[in-house]
């Protein structure tokens, strides 16, 4: 009878435990849907981008480079990204179909042989471009790619924020975990904690001047990304943000890749 | 041969002429490089009058231009390559002089072009449309400029059908008889031998389909017109001595290529029918490729490569590889300066001729760049092809500027 009843309260705690766990995952769940459906409907954006790659010692190396994104409702973003310095690099271009679920498809394309190569889209936690970006924090945003965790409200830079935890649900992941403050008004990420494999902190991003387009879009002029471990740091510098200017499939297939500019 | 190439070259110009001032030059994107190369041979040479290194400067630029937002737009890529000694290598060329048009289910793209085909590492066998620049790199990656015109038909929703007409015959271009990485006795560059003359001759016909599905890419393509690669016969010269003719003979060639991709695996196939050259034959090259990437959270990518290559015609095949293995490796850094290093060995399975090859490259600062290459051949036996090439190992130093 003893034996019973220990049991049940056992069972007791642990299921009133894991609907309270189910409520923190729902709630983070709730706030990353509604972060993703305030950015639907932007149809296609494109964008010029600048790196600034930061040694320790303060060196800086520049990366000139833009970018097409097709959103396409019902499946992953199509993206395209075209370098143009340094200059050994210019017209090299990239290609990404992503997918919520199964793996993404990439080409890539390589002028000085005019070659469109398929790569593989293994590459999640790798360095884009030599920056502390890896490119998993460059892909679109896919709501099935993580699983979410609220952890509490606070305020960060005098913005009521929620801290909701993001968990990788795709493999090849560098990261255990990433912790972001989402501004609770505008339903915008306003900086990330990355969390490496050993799940020691390894970079944190911060988004810097947001800006409004089409009275709908929040989208960051600068986005800092400094690595812990390393001291390093790269400052993105998005200018020349241009919404909804007609792009289509056309614009993200391997003959576009190969005359992109 | 240089008389043609002369020509060639006048007619090019004068066009480039025509067409440059419809715009204002001031419109034109402008970008390219410059290099200096060391080309040294630490083994003696065969023939006497080969050196055992060679000075070189080169030099490409891209003049490009678009308009109607971009769905328009022309390019032109004119290069040269002076080197100490070889005249043969000391050579100009229009990479490309094109007209693209842009449209939402076709494009044209008119003029001399560069037109890759293919998916392997260790050769491209189905790659035909440019000939080989074969005095620019013993690595056969360049090609010389070709002229056409291509129509390629899109399905927003499916594959590309690429329709070529080739309008030009570019003849190869081999080291004179001062350059080293060449056939001994030479090849003969006064002259060569065609199958058909005239049209015939310049005209080629090319087709290609390619499709993604999934994790599969494929393609097929077809060519009909003069070898790019030529037959070698061997004739006596006016010297009493021997030299190597090419005959460029009309062939027929059907071409598939296949790439899987899965995770952290590229599987990757190519092959080809040709008819023309003598007995029809058949080739092939696959293999595969496995990255581990960003190594120890390192940042670095480190690929492993393995591949296969055959040829029906055996020991006949006046080509290098017929029955050999490649296996190597790819380390790319993924650092500032982007440092790669590939290196990589082919055996021939059965004469066990080998060859070993390591590139590795890196940029200094924002504009220059530094590459270094060494390529060795060992165990050559005397029926391989490359048997004229065993006192040719080389190291080849490049520093480049990028503006």
């Amino acid at each position: 009878m003893i034996k019973q009843l220990l049991l049940l309260t056992v069972f007791w705690v642990f299921s009133n435990a894991a609907s309270a766990i189910e409520a923190i995952n729902s709630r983070g769940l709730e706030i990353i849907t509604e972060v993703d459906r305030r950015d639907t409907g932007f149809g296609d954006v494109q964008m010029d981008m600048v790196m600034i790659l930061r040694n320790k010692s303060g060196d800086e190396s520049l990366r000139r480079l833009s970018m097409k994104t097709l959103e396409i409702v019902g499946d992953g973003d199509k993206s395209l990204t075209i370098f143009d310095r340094p200059r050994d690099i210019k017209g090299t271009a990239f290609l990404s179909f992503t997918h919520p679920l199964t793996a993404d498809e990439q080409w890539l394309y390589l002028p000085a042989l005019k070659r469109v190569k398929r790569i593989s889209s293994s590459n999640k936690s790798g360095p884009f471009l030599g920056s502390e970006y890896a490119f998993e924090d460059l892909t679109s945003f896919e709501i099935p790619k993580f699983s979410y965790r609220f952890l509490r409200e606070e305020s960060y830079q005098e913005r009521p924020c929620f801290v909701v935890e993001f968990i990788p649900q795709y493999r090849y992941s560098g990261y255990t975990r990433e912790q972001v403050w989402i501004d609770s008004e505008r339903y915008i990420p306003v900086k990330v904690d990355y969390y490496d494999r050993k799940d020691a902190l390894l970079k944190t991003l911060i988004y810097q001047g947001y800006q409004q387009y089409l009275k709908q879009f929040w989208r960051a002029e600068g986005m800092l990304m400094t690595n812990h471990q390393t001291g390093k740091s790269t400052q993105l510098i998005n200018k020349n943000y241009q919404f909804q200017q007609g792009l289509g499939g056309r614009d993200f297939d391997r003959n576009t890749l190969k005359r992109a500019r | 041969m240089r008389n043609n190439a002369m020509m060639y070259t006048q007619r090019v110009l004068f066009l480039v002429l025509i067409v440059l001032p419809i715009k204002s030059l001031l419109a034109w994107e402008v970008s390219g490089y410059s290099g200096i190369e060391s080309l040294g041979f630490w083994e003696p040479p065969l023939e006497s009058q080969q050196q055992s290194h060679y000075l070189s400067g080169v030099i490409e630029a891209e003049f490009y231009h678009e308009w109607n937002d971009g769905r328009d737009s022309l390019v032109f890529v004119p290069f040269f390559r002076w080197s100490e000694h070889d005249d043969q290598r000391t050579h100009f060329d229009i990479r490309e002089l094109n007209w693209v048009t842009v449209a939402d289910l076709w494009e044209l793209r008119v003029g001399i072009r560069k037109e890759f085909w293919g998916v392997t590492e260790s050769q491209h066998l189905v790659d035909i449309i440019n000939q080989t620049d074969r005095v620019e790199n013993s690595d056969t990656e360049d090609k010389l400029g070709q002229p056409m015109i291509n129509v390629a038909l899109i399905n927003p929703d499916g594959g590309t059908l690429d329709l070529f007409l080739l309008t030009g015959f570019r003849e190869a271009v081999f080291p004179g008889l001062q350059g080293r990485l060449r056939l001994s006795p030479r090849v003969n560059t006064e002259q060569a031998f065609y199958e058909k003359q005239g049209i015939e001759k310049h005209l080629g016909y090319a087709m290609r389909y390619t499709q993604s599905v999934q994790q599969w890419d494929f393609a097929l393509s077809f060519f009909h017109g003069t070898s790019r690669s030529p037959r070698f016969l061997r004739e006596k010269d006016n010297n009493g001595g021997y030299q190597f003719t090419a005959h460029y003979e009309q062939i027929n060639q059907a071409g598939v290529e296949l790439q899987f991709t899965e995770g952290n695996w590229l599987w990757k196939l190519e092959s080809i029918v040709r008819e023309g050259q003598g007995r029809s034959y058949f080739a092939g090259t696959g293999g595969l490729e496995y990255t581990w990437f960003n190594v120890f959270s390192g940042g670095a990518d480190f690929g492993v490569l393995v591949e296969y290559m055959y040829d029906s015609r055996g020991f006949n095949a006046p080509v290098f590889y017929q029955d050999d293995f490649m296996t190597g490796f790819r380390l790319t850094l993924n650092d500032i300066q982007s440092s790669e290093l590939l290196a990589g060995m082919i055996i021939d399975r059965r004469r066990r001729t080998q060859s070993y090859s390591i590139e590795a490259s890196r940029r200094l600062g924002d504009s220059w760049k530094m590459a270094l290459e060494l390529r060795l051949l060992t165990q050559v036996a005397e029926s391989d092809f490359s048997y004229s090439l065993r006192n040719d190992d080389q190291l080849r130093f490049e520093l480049s500027y990028h503006f």
